[in-house]
């Protein structure tokens, strides 16, 4: 018979380790999703999703079942994703020379007529994700919570640990940022 | 160019890719492969370090043993060797006693 996520979680506590397989098992695919918002290595998105089991199992003792199981590894997930952020901060500059000949092109037919640059093309795709990786860790959390992802406030204050105000702050600041690398992109080019 | 237009169409953009939820295989053997790695290192772990603190707490009651001997040499050593001979020899006083 096929046991419960609360006593396979007991069981765990209890000191049987191979209960937490079939929890492993059962939320990665959560996890490398998320991961992969936030790292565009499979190296080291599955780094992330090792590390985030790993402090999951050790950390067990604090889940209190208040809430599903998920949302509790869902919070830790988004925690290390933003410390593998804050720890592999990148060159942030963005030069238009930077980008491949897809993105350019998408870009000119967006300058030329906004309609016509499809957000399904895969140029946008790319482009969107070399804009994020210029964003500083907390503007790209926020704003892959916030408005990619849909989350309200007051459930990115409880994921990232982070009070409602300064959520909205850091959200405002954020989208600032995101306008300047933005802003920054044609400017390169056409003075 | 409207910057925000085309903020909105980048986020629109990344809305519509989401990434793939693909797991590596056998990843929760691996995961559990490292748990139990881990659960061995903090074993001994555990055991270097109650060592450790045994052998400091040892070390300081021999040094301070050491340093009492030192200090009082004359009535314990005395004591304490005369103490040893009678018992030593005890066994043969008691003989020589009842001969």
């Amino acid at each position: 018979m096929e046991r419960t996520e609360a006593e396979l979680i007991a069981a765990v506590l209890a000191g049987d380790a191979a209960s937490f397989e079939p929890l492993v098992q059962k939320y990665s695919p959560r996890v490398f999703a998320t991961a992969r918002r936030y790292a565009r290595r499979e190296s080291e998105i599955e780094d992330i999703a090792q590390e985030v089991w790993l402090k999951a199992f050790e950390k067990l003792n604090g889940f209190r079942g208040e809430a599903p199981f998920e949302h509790w590894l869902m919070r830790l997930t988004v925690r290390t994703c933003y410390d593998f952020l804050r720890g592999h901060q990148r060159n942030r500059e963005l030069a238009f020379s930077d980008l491949t000949e897809p993105e350019n092109d998408w870009l000119e037919r967006f300058v030329a007529q906004p309609e016509a640059a499809s957000e399904n093309a895969e140029a946008a795709r790319l482009l969107v994700e070399r804009v994020l990786e210029r964003l500083s860790p907390s503007a790209r959390l926020i704003i892959t919570l916030l408005e990619i992802e849909d989350h309200s406030v007051k459930d990115i204050a409880a994921l990232t640990g982070w009070s409602v105000p300064l959520v909205k702050v850091r959200a405002f600041r954020a989208r600032a940022e995101m306008r300047k690398i933005l802003a920054k992109l044609p400017r390169d080019k056409y003075l | 160019m409207n910057v925000a237009e085309l903020q909105k169409k980048l986020i629109a953009a990344a809305r519509a890719n989401p990434p793939g939820d693909n797991v590596p295989y056998a990843f929760e053997k691996r995961v559990m492969a490292l748990l139990a790695a881990r659960a061995a290192g903090d074993n001994l772990v555990l055991w270097v370090r109650g060592l450790w603190r045994a052998a400091v707490s040892c070390t300081a009651i021999a040094l301070l043993l050491g340093a009492w001997a030192f200090f009082n040499p004359a009535t314990s050593a005395v004591d304490l060797s005369q103490n040893f001979e009678n018992t030593l020899l005890a066994a043969v006083d008691q003989s020589a006693q009842t001969q």
